[in-house]
Parts: C-alpha cells; sequence; structure tokens
C-alpha cells in the first residue's frame, strides 16, 4: 500500500500512531513491510490456503462473534442435501461438467428450493450469466437468488440455529478448511507457523464487540485464475469475525487509478450498464417488460423490486423525449451482447482478423496487459487505431518500434494499421469528477487551459458524437435511430469543451413532469417507471441535490463529524459504510460503546447515528415480514444485508460464483509446486485459451515443470505508473527509477550466478525477457513441502519503444492468458519461469531460445490447459 | 571576508543583522515516518526547476538518486540490512516470527541550514546568505561558481551543477532554500508539502525541536532504543542545525557524519590549507602551459 497508494497510506500510518498493528503479507518486503509491524512473506498465488487456515483456526478455536454470525450471516441455513464438498470429491464440488469445465450449481442451493421448484414456483436455474447484476462489475455476481437477483420470496429457509445440523453452512464451512491446518498453510504458502498463528491471535483479538479489523488489499490481489476468490475468503473471515458494516472494518480494495471504481459504476465494461444494470443480451426477444421480468421475481424482496424505475429513467436519460411507452422507452436501441466481449476476448479476435478499429484510451495495452505480446500482434491486424493519451506510448508505435519489429516477425511495411493520435488533457485541465474505491465522487476543478491539440475526454466525445450524427441525420435505416434519437446538446465553453457539471446533473437525474418539473432529483427513491423523471446513473441521484454539485464539498476534517459527510459525496445517498446495520446488535442498540455506529432510537422511533441508515429509517429491529411480504418489506428488522434476498452475509455462496460457493486452495495456471491439498490442481472452472500464441509452461507434478522452477510475481513502484504512459516519460519520475529490474535473493543469485548489477534473462513459453539484477535479502526462499521455492520480483512499468525517456522490456510479456471464471481477469500476479545470468539474444535468436526451451519442457498447446486432473486421469 | 561570529544557542538571523520579530524556521524530518515515496525529492524539483539529475539505475536498493548534489536538494536513502543483533522492536523490523531480520530504513536528507554555516562563511561574494528565516541560500545572480564552499560544507551537501551548455544555473553553487521563495510567502516548503506521512515537518525551530524530543523519548518508551535526533544540538560542531531528523539508530548507518564540525572553526588552519591547495594549482597551470 505504501508503494502504490502513498497518499493513501499516511491514514495507515496515523493510525499505528495510534496503536494500530499493522501486519503486512506480500511475497516480497516492500515499502510496505518496513512501516508495519510484521512483514510476512507468502508464496504468490497461495493466498487461499492461507486464508482458509484462518478461517479453520477462527472455527476450531471459536473465536466467531457468535451473535453476530448467527443472526447476520447464513452460518445457520440448511444447503440442498445432495450438496458435494471438495472433501467429498478430492478437489470439486458437485455439479461440475468435465465436458463444458464449468459448474451446475444447482445443488449449492438453499434447502428449500427444490421444494420451491416443485410448486411452481419460478426456476432457480443456473448458468444464466446474461441476466445477472453485480454491485462490483463484471459478470458473476448472485443472480436468481441472492444478491439482486430473483427472490427468495417463495421458498421457505431452512434453518438450524443450534449450527449442529451437517448440512447446514457453519458445518459446511467447518469441515471445507479442517484440513487448512497450521501444518499445511506452512506446506502450502511458506509462513511458519509461528507467523502464521501471530496472524490469527492478532486478528482475532482486535475483532468483536469492541474493536475491529480490516483487510485492505490492492487489485493485484484479483489478478489470479481464483481471483474472486481471494476476496470472498477474505469475506467470509470478515463475516465470522464481525467486521462488516462496522467502523473500522471491512474490506478495502485500493484500485489501481483514480476512478476505477467510477469506470465501473459508469461502465466501460461490456456487460452491464451504468448503475450495475445488466445489459440486455440478444436472446431477449419481450422487449423492456421482458428484460425486467428477467430480472425480478413478482415477488422480488430487498431494494432491487424497483429495478423498473431505474431503468425507464435510465432510458429517459440517453433519449429523452423519443423515449415513450409506446415505444418501450426505445429499450430496443440498446445494444445486446451475446457472449464474452471481454478485453482479452477482443484481441484474441483481433488476432484471428475478425475486428476492424479499434479505441485505446489512458491505457497502454502493449505494455501494461497480460501476454503483451499478443497485444501487440493484435494491433497489427487492425484497419485502425485510434489512441487518446498523453504521450506516444508504445501501444501507438508499436508498429515502428515493438519488440516484434526487432525480431522480424512484424515488418513496418507490412502494417496496414493506420494509427490516430489524439493527444490528451490531463486532469489539472479539465473539470470533471474521480469515483474512489470508498464510492466517494471528488470533483476536481480547471487549473489550467489544456495545451496545443490536447483536449478533455469530454471534448473528444462530445464532438465525435457531434459529427456522427451529422453524418446520420437524415438516415432512414433504423439501425442509426439510436444515434439520431440520442440526446446530445450539453452547454459548451471555450474551443467547443462541454460543461463536465452539466453531464453530472444528467447522472443525477431530473423531474421531466409534476409540479417538481425541471428540478434535479434528490435521491433514487424518486424515480418512477412511468417516464416522469431521468437518471443516468441511479446510484448516483443524489450528487446533485437541490442543485448543488456535492461531489465538490472539501469541508476540513476538523469543522465537522469525525465520519466526514461533507467532504466529497459517497453513492448510494451520501452513506459512507454499507450495510452499517450491522454496527448495532439484533436489537437495534450499539454492539459497544466504542464502535457505536448506527443504532434504533426508541424514542423517535427510527434509526439514526453518525452515518446515512442502511436501512429502512423506521423498521424497528423487531419487525418480521408477512409471508406475502415482497421489496424492501419482505426483510426483516434484523436483515442488515439488505441487497440479498434473504438480507444475510454469505459466508456460503448458494449462487452468483462460477467456481464454487467456498474458496478453496488451487494452484496458478503455472506452477511449480503440486496441490498439497487436493489431487485437483488448478480451479477446474478457469477459463483457458489452447492458442499457439498462449502456450502455457507445465506445472507440477506434470512433466516438464523443471525447466520453469522459479516463481514470478509482478507489482508496482512508488515512482512510476502502471505502463509507463505517465511517468516513463517525464524526467523527474523516470530518473527515480530509470531501467527495469528484477528482485533476486542472494540465495537465488548464487544458485544462477547472477551478479549484482548485471543483467538477467527471464523466460516462459510464451518470451524471454532481460533485467538488470537487484540481489536483495527483501526476497526470500521459502520452504514449500519439503523443496526451497524462490521467487523474483518483476515491476512492470517498462516497455520497448523510442518515445519515452526511459525503456525496456515488459514485464507482461512473460504472461500467458489464463482467466477468472467470473470476472475474467486475467492471471497476472503470478506464474512459472526460469532465470540466466546475462543479457537476452536480439533479433530471431531470441524466438529460437523460447523455441528451445518449449521443446526441453514438450510443450503444446494442451499443456497446462486440462481442467479437471481427476477426469482426466480416469480417461 | 569576515567570519559571521555565532554565539551558541543564539539565533542566527539577528546575529546577521536581521531586524524582525521572525522566529528561525525550518525542518523536521521523522525518518521513522518515511515509507520512501520520494515525493520530497519530485516536489522540491518542480518547485525549484532543478534539472533532471541523471537516468542512471544504481542497483543501490530503491536509491537512483546516490546523494544531495547541485541538482537533488532532497535525498531519499534506502538502507537494507540485517537488524543489528537481530533486534525486532524498530519499526522499521520484520517480525522474529517471520525469520526475518531485516530492516529497510528510509530517511529523506536534506541541506541542514546550519547556525554555523561553512559554507556561508567562505562565500567570498556574499552570494549565500542568512535570510531572515535563519535559513541559508544562494543567490544564483551573485554567484561567480568559485566553489569554495563546496569544501567547506561538512555534509557535502552544496555542489556545483554540471551539465550542458543552457542548463539551468550551470556551474553554480547549488543548494536547498528551504524554500525561501515560498516562505516569504507565508507558504509551505515543497517537500513537507507533498510528504503524505508527516514524515518531514516544517515550522517553528523551536517548536520542532520539543516536537522531535517528545517523539524521540514516546519511540525509545516503545522500545526502539536506538531512536535518538541529529542536528538538535546547538552544542554541536554547526550549532545545531535548522533541519533534524529523528533517526533510528546512529548517523552512520544513514551516511551522515556522526559528530559534523563546521570547517571555519579551525578557519586559521583552514586558510593556510587553502593557501597549500593554491600554490599547488598554480604549478599545475605552469606545467600545463608548458605542455601546450
Ligand atoms: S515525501 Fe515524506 S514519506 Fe515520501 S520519501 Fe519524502 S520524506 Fe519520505
Amino acid at each position: 500500500m505504501a508503494e502504490c497508494h502513498p497518499v493513501g497510506f499516511q491514514w495507515v500510518t496515523e493510525a499505528k500512531k495510534r496503536g494500530a498493528k499493522i501486519i503486512h503479507i506480500d511475497p516480497r518486503f516492500t515499502r510496505t513491510s518496513a512501516l508495519a509491524d510484521q512483514h510476512v512473506s507468502i508464496r504468490a498465488g497461495s493466498d487461499i490456503a492461507l486464508l482458509g487456515g484462518i478461517i479453520n483456526y477462527i472455527i476450531e478455536n471459536e473465536k466467531y462473534f457468535e451473535e453476530y454470525v448467527l443472526e447476520y450471516t447464513n452460518a445457520s441455513t440448511i444447503i440442498q442435501s445432495d450438496f458435494k464438498d471438495t472433501e467429498d470429491i478430492d478437489g470439486l464440488f458437485s455439479g461440475y461438467n468435465p465436458e463444458l469445465g464449468a459448474y451446475d450449481n444447482e445443488s449449492w442451493g438453499y434447502r428449500g428450493i427444490e421444494e420451491a421448484a416443485a410448486a411452481g414456483a419460478r426456476e432457480l436455474s443456473v448458468n444464466d450469466q446474461e441476466h445477472q447484476i453485480s454491485m462490483h462489475g463484471g459478470q458473476g455476481a448472485a443472480h436468481k437468488i441472492g444478491s439482486q437477483g430473483k427472490s427468495l420470496s417463495d421458498i421457505s429457509i431452512h434453518s438450524d440455529r443450534t449450527l449442529r445440523d451437517p448440512m447446514c453452512v457453519f458445518q459446511i464451512l467447518r469441515r471445507h478448511y479442517s484440513r487448512y491446518t497450521p501444518e499445511m498453510v506452512e506446506r502450502t504458502t511458506g509462513i511458519p507457523q509461528g507467523a502464521f498463528l501471530e496472524i490469527c491471535r492478532a486478528v482475532t483479538e482486535n475483532s468483536g464487540k469492541d474493536r475491529t479489523t480490516s483487510w485492505v488489499y490492492s487489485v493485484g490481489w484479483t489478478h489470479h485464475s481464483v481471483g474472486v476468490q481471494y476476496i470472498r475468503g477474505a469475506a467470509i473471515i470478515q463475516l465470522l469475525l464481525g467486521n462488516i458494516g462496522r467502523p473500522g472494518g471491512g474490506i478495502l480494495a485500493l484500485r489501481g487509478h483514480a476512478s476505477i471504481q467510477g469506470s465501473t459504476d459508469i461502465p466501460t465494461l461490456y456487460d452491464i450498464l451504468p448503475g450495475y444494470l445488466p445489459m440486455p443480451s440478444a436472446s431477449m426477444t419481450a422487449g423492456l417488460k421482458g428484460y425486467l421480468e428477467s430480472l425480478m421475481a413478482a415477488k422480488q424482496k430487498g431494494f432491487w423490486a424497483n429495478l423498473d424505475s431505474y431503468m425507464v429513467s435510465f432510458l429517459k436519460s440517453y433519449w429523452g423525449d423519443a423515449a415513450n411507452p409506446e415505444n418501450d422507452y426505445c429499450f430496443s436501441y440498446l445494444p445486446k451482447i451475446n457472449g464474452d466481449h471481454g478485453t482479452y476476448r477482443t484481441v484474441m479476435d483481433m488476432m484471428d482478423g475478425k475486428v476492424e478499429g479499434y479505441m485505446i484510451f489512458g491505457e497502454n495495452p502493449a505494455v501494461g496487459s497480460a501476454n503483451a505480446r499478443m497485444q501487440r500482434l493484435a494491433l497489427s491486424k487492425l484497419k485502425w487505431l485510434v489512441v487518446r493519451d498523453f504521450n506516444l506510448i508504445e501501444s501507438a508505435t508499436f508498429w515502428k518500434d515493438s519488440p516484434e519489429i526487432a525480431t522480424t516477425e512484424l515488418e513496418t511495411s507490412d502494417i496496414a494499421t493506420e494509427v490516430f493520435f489524439f493527444p490528451a488533457a490531463s486532469q489539472a485541465e479539465k473539470d470533471g469528477s474521480f469515483t474512489q474505491t470508498q464510492r466517494m465522487l471528488q470533483w476536481h476543478h480547471k487549473a489550467v487551459d489544456p495545451p496545443g491539440d490536447c483536449r478533455s475526454e469530454l471534448h473528444f466525445f462530445y464532438q465525435l458524437g457531434l459529427k456522427i450524427k451529422e453524418l446520420l441525420k437524415d438516415s432512414k435505416n433504423p439501425r442509426d435511430y439510436p444515434i439520431r434519437d440520442l440526446t446530445w446538446d450539453y452547454p459548451t465553453t471555450k474551443n467547443g469543451e462541454p460543461v463536465a457539471e452539466a453531464v453530472l446533473k444528467e447522472i443525477n437525474g431530473s423531474h421531466l413532469a409534476g409540479e417538481k418539473k425541471g428540478k434535479l432529483l434528490a435521491s433514487y427513491t424518486e424515480m418512477k417507471p412511468d417516464g416522469s423523471t431521468s437518471g443516468g446513473c441511479w446510484i448516483y441521484t443524489g450528487v446533485f441535490a437541490d442543485g448543488i454539485n456535492h461531489a465538490a464539498k472539501r469541508k476540513p476534517g476538523q469543522d465537522q463529524s469525525w465520519v466526514a459527510p461533507d467532504w466529497g459525496w459517497v453513492w448510494p445517498a451520501n452513506r459512507r459504510i454499507l450495510y452499517n446495520r450491522a454496527s448495532a446488535d439484533p436489537d437495534g442498540k450499539p454492539w459497544s460503546e466504542r464502535k457505536a455506529y448506527i443504532w434504533w432510537d426508541e424514542a423517535q422511533a427510527k434509526w439514526t447515528g453518525h452515518d446515512v441508515p442502511d436501512f429502512e429509517p423506521s423498521k424497528a429491529p423487531w419487525y418480521r415480514p408477512p409471508d406475502d411480504a415482497v421489496g424492501p418489506d419482505a426483510l426483516a428488522g434484523n436483515d442488515p444485508f439488505i441487497m440479498q434476498a434473504d438480507g444475510k452475509g454469505w459466508l456460503f455462496a448458494p449462487a452468483g460464483i462460477k467456481d464454487g460457493p467456498l474458496p478453496t486452495h488451487y494452484e496458478p495456471q503455472e506452477s511449480p509446486v503440486t496441490n498439497a491439498l487436493y489431487a485437483q490442481q488448478k480451479n477446474p472452472a478457469r477459463q483457458v485459451f489452447k492458442r499457439s500464441d498462449n502456450l502455457s509452461n507445465p506445472s507440477a507434478p506434470a512433466e516438464g515443470y523443471e525447466v520453469y522452477p522459479y516463481v514470478f510475481t509482478t507489482y508496482r513502484l512508488t515512482e512510476h505508473h502502471t505502463a509507463g504512459g505517465m511517468s516513463r516519460f517525464l524526467p523527474y519520475l523516470s530518473e527515480l527509477q530509470p531501467e527495469f529490474f528484477c528482485e533476486v535473493s542472494p540465495e537465488l543469485a548464487a544458485e544462477r550466478n547472477l551478479r549484482p548489477g548485471g543483467w538477467a534473462t527471464i523466460v516462459t513459453a510464451r518470451t524471454a525477457i532481460e533485467a538488470r539484477v537487484l540481489v536483495t535479502r527483501r526476497i526470500k526462499p521459502l520452504r514449500i513441502d519439503g523443496k526451497i521455492i524462490h521467487q523474483i520480483g518483476l515491476p512492470y512499468h517498462w516497455g520497448v519503444g523510442n518515445q519515452a525517456l526511459v525503456a525496456g522490456d515488459s514485464a507482461n510479456d512473460l504472461f500467458g492468458l489464463t482467466l477468472d471464471p467470473n470476472v475474467h481477469i486475467q492471471e497476472s500476479k503470478v506464474s512459472s519461469c526460469d532465470i540466466q545470468p546475462g543479457r537476452r539474444p536480439t533479433g530471431p535468436e531470441l524466438l529460437n531460445l523460447v523455441a528451445s526451451y518449449r521443446r526441453r519442457a514438450g510443450i503444446t498447446q494442451d499443456t497446462g490447459n486440462e481442467l479437471a486432473t481427476n477426469y482426466e486421469a480416469d480417461k | 571576508m569576515s567570519k559571521t561570529i555565532v554565539h551558541l544557542g543564539l539565533d542566527p538571523a539577528k546575529i546577521s543583522g536581521w531586524d524582525v520579530a521572525q522566529p528561525r524556521m525550518g525542518f523536521f524530518t521523522d525518518t521513522s515516518l518515511c515509507i520512501g515515496c520520494k515525493a520530497c525529492e519530485v516536489a522540491c524539483k518542480e518547485w525549484n526547476e532543478i534539472p533532471e539529475d541523471g537516468l542512471d539505475w544504481l542497483g543501490i536498493s530503491y536509491d537512483n538518486t546516490g546523494s544531495l548534489g547541485a541538482s537533488s536538494w532532497r535525498h531519499v536513502a534506502f538502507i537494507e540490512q540485517a537488524v543489528p543483533g537481530g533486534r525486532t522492536d524498530t519499526p522499521s523490523s520484520a517480525s522474529a516470527l517471520d525469520g526475518s531480520d531485516l530492516r529497510w530504513l528510509m530517511s529523506s536528507d536534506v541541506c541542514k541550514h546550519c547556525t554555523e554555516a561553512g559554507c556561508l562563511d567562505v562565500c567570498p561574494t556574499g552570494s549565500l546568505f542568512r535570510t531572515e528565516f535563519g535559513t541559508v541560500v544562494v543567490q544564483d545572480d551573485i554567484c561567480n561558481g568559485c566553489g569554495y564552499c563546496v569544501a567547506a560544507c561538512p555534509f557535502g551537501v552544496i555542489e556545483r551543477r554540471t551539465g550542458s551548455h543552457g542548463t539551468k544555473n550551470v556551474g553554480l553553487a547549488q543548494k536547498c532554500t528551504l524554500c525561501y521563495d515560498r516562505l516569504v510567502s507565508g507558504m509551505t516548503p515543497a517537500c513537507a508539502q507533498a510528504c503524505p506521512t508527516e514524515s518531514i515537518q516544517f515550522g517553528n525551530l523551536s517548536e520542532l525541536r520539543s516536537r522531535a524530543r517528545r517523539r524521540v523519548e514516546k519511540l525509545q518508551l516503545d522500545g526502539n532504543r536506538a531512536a535518538r535526533l541529529y542536528g538538535d544540538d546547538p552544542n554541536d560542531g554547526i550549532g545545531g542545525a535548522g533541519a533534524m531528523f529523528l533517526l533510528l539508530d546512529q548517523p552512520e548507518v544513514y551516511g551522515l557524519p556522526p559528530n559534523p564540525v563546521v570547517a571555519t572553526r579551525e578557519l586559521g588552519q583552514m586558510w593556510k590549507q587553502a593557501g597549500i591547495a593554491a600554490l599547488t594549482f598554480l604549478i599545475g597551470a605552469a606545467a600545463a602551459s608548458i605542455e601546450r
């Protein structure tokens, strides 16, 4: 965190000054470790073994927050009797389909579902991936049952409040992690038992009624073929310890860019619309009504019952007067998806000649994406490419200076891609907002005009839109109507720059009819499904309430309460902590004076406290819903997790996650270590791509894995920003870290004759790169299952090109593409490799070196890509 | 040239003839809070328009600045080493349970703005002067680049800027000004403003000194027995620094001289040395012209 989020880290140093204990878990000893009370070195890719070990410790030593677990989580819920755990099938859950490499999750459901289905209730089927909504972007969130999906209304949940039923969640959890003992944690992660127990003690002693612990991760934690399950692991720990919905608790995701949260809320993702409304799919033919019905049960519980209002308001913000009840509010104008259109899928389609044009904004995939080599080769197959950036980044100049030109795989004269470069304005040169990880919108004001031809994104999109609209204005082709009818009329200032606040107002939404006509909406609860309101993103409604840009609020901390409601604006409804009903006990009283946050005020008969309650204001703690209740009314007064249809925090995820209801330790796609816990080596549901441009190293125990005996991980340094577009072109940053280097332990340096300050060549099945050698005791060899495993650290900021002040090989060239099945994120924080002293060969010789390694390891397109280890063995 | 007579513990600005009620200002750099982000280095360069100081990878931990110099007025040192005696109680140490005895000390070094400043004492042009804030500043338009100050600094802070023709202030003596131009406008120096963790604190020197003493006491109570202040003592060889430090170990560990003494305390001795050096230089020059 000190490395990549130094500004945020000030609060950690502040907490430390006040007595907080800081534990840092990372393969390397970093700037964060230097300030932490304890650094724990872990083998990259083994985190679920550690998290599972902590869960096992909590349960076996009865350290869980009993009342919280019983009342606020699904611990007591009974799961279907045909559910089988990984303990029963050696690393697989029930429902695995070896042909599809995917799970049918029917058996993971709550008991009672089968009865409901038999009674003719709406089917709670599986794998309906087009109809999911997720709070945090992408596919894979719970659907159909629970999180914002279909209701549990027709199901009577069976539970055992003694937590003894062998099929209750608590007992399943206990059995699932029973072998994640301190010995097993040490064998798998390399963390000595003493250090492991120290973490367990620290975390449990600092949790309970009077204390809370938070887990903080940076997005590298998600860059694994089991990435979603890492986060689930932390969520289970936090639910067991009662650390969700309470001050000082939570799981804090530190994101890689200033507004990545904003770019999922108002998404740059292909499968969701603003506010996490799912993108309609091509298979939906029943219009808006069909779309809404597919997402909401007739008796929807919880807050997704108002989805129709959010969707219609959204359509009105796009198509204004053209959207009316007769034409389904222009629902048919929305694009439809029919499969995976994610970034890696698109690049592979590019490779295969299926993509003509591509736009790159504020990204440098030629350096920053996994299998960056494939990215560059793919760009060379385009007809045209638009790059908007501050500088001529490698993604804009690949056609003349990429490594593939050097190897003669590409010839500049053969590349037909026409590249258009648009210089971009920086954040100080434009108005706008960032949405950071706390869901907080913060406004930034323009300080100076952008220089020369540099323009803001708003300017680019607005002017481009105007030009396209002009071209299509007389079109009689229905496919052009969505653009013809689009509302596109922002006020502009100098040089045609749209007024950014006008856009925020449109996002906020307003009344289109009635006595408040023309007024901005104060809250999403004002949205109507009848076309009388508009709003571009329902969760952002209220940011411009009363005509005030609340995102621009900057009242100093000392002038307001410690929750600081007047610093920026947090969606939804300026609520700083989600699910904060859980900060009070079932009777609505604070768990303790020290951790008081939200409570039930008897006298006023409403919820009150330091933050905006995340609960219906006047629903008493003892309210119990009648059987026929729908919407928010169907949640009880002690159900804090109001976006889940059962109102509970999910220790066990009965739906919504494609690779299992509980996190399970699997080895990475490429690993020199055999899975010590299960015969199943890797995540059986991960997404693999068997292609000649995406070969994999063999993993233990398969033959040939010793050719790539080391583990490497990649990361950022404080001095640079991601793929370098914002830092390698600046002298003051470039001079601080001018060259690509690898970090190795003295032991590995001795084993491979790596000279401090010299060069090393690092090889995988994809390519070989070179780096300067930094020998440091901050990297330690680990003892894994009796064997010494060396790890290599690679910062990934450099790329090959002639424009930046400093250049170098890109660590991301080393990775192949293997994805998590839930959100299609790449495994780019761990792989295996070899390392040799000296510089890599240049020109075609480089290809020969890589090929000779592949031959020695016996690599084919199938290598490493078998999904279910057991099924393969049986064949 | 006259040597400034400094009375220990007195206000150097007053002694230099400033007649304003301006307390002495300075830095307190608390290295126990430093995260090595180098924001101080960058902010300093941005504000003072200092040229880039070489794109060389040094291979010394994460330090590619190397040292303070004419074009690096803040320098963050990175010291990776085993905890002496396997001690694990400094904030920068890993846990013994981890089997690790490693520590990574980071500290942002800067000009000390000495009470008895050697550079200022030897400056023949008056380019170096004592400001009303008690700080020591070079005036670029007066400096003739003689370089006497370079040898006179016991910390090796001040240097003549090298670089190609056209580089800003090339050939002139350059060092931290404690952002004199910001101070006169009531602003905080750029480094202290940028530091995210308050490792660099700016303020009234006597207040900083008491804050520093409280902090070091607390750290010692918490078990950091090696924690100490550096440059806080008006009785030391430079009459106390205007930029003091909280260190977690001996100054040598950070590359700082343990007992810096201003060379001009031995002024007579020094001029003798300088005379010999000048003579040697003349002979050298003569030899060079013969060769022509
Ligand atoms: S800005 Fe502060 S924390 Fe960062 S390196 Fe400088 S002194 Fe250390």
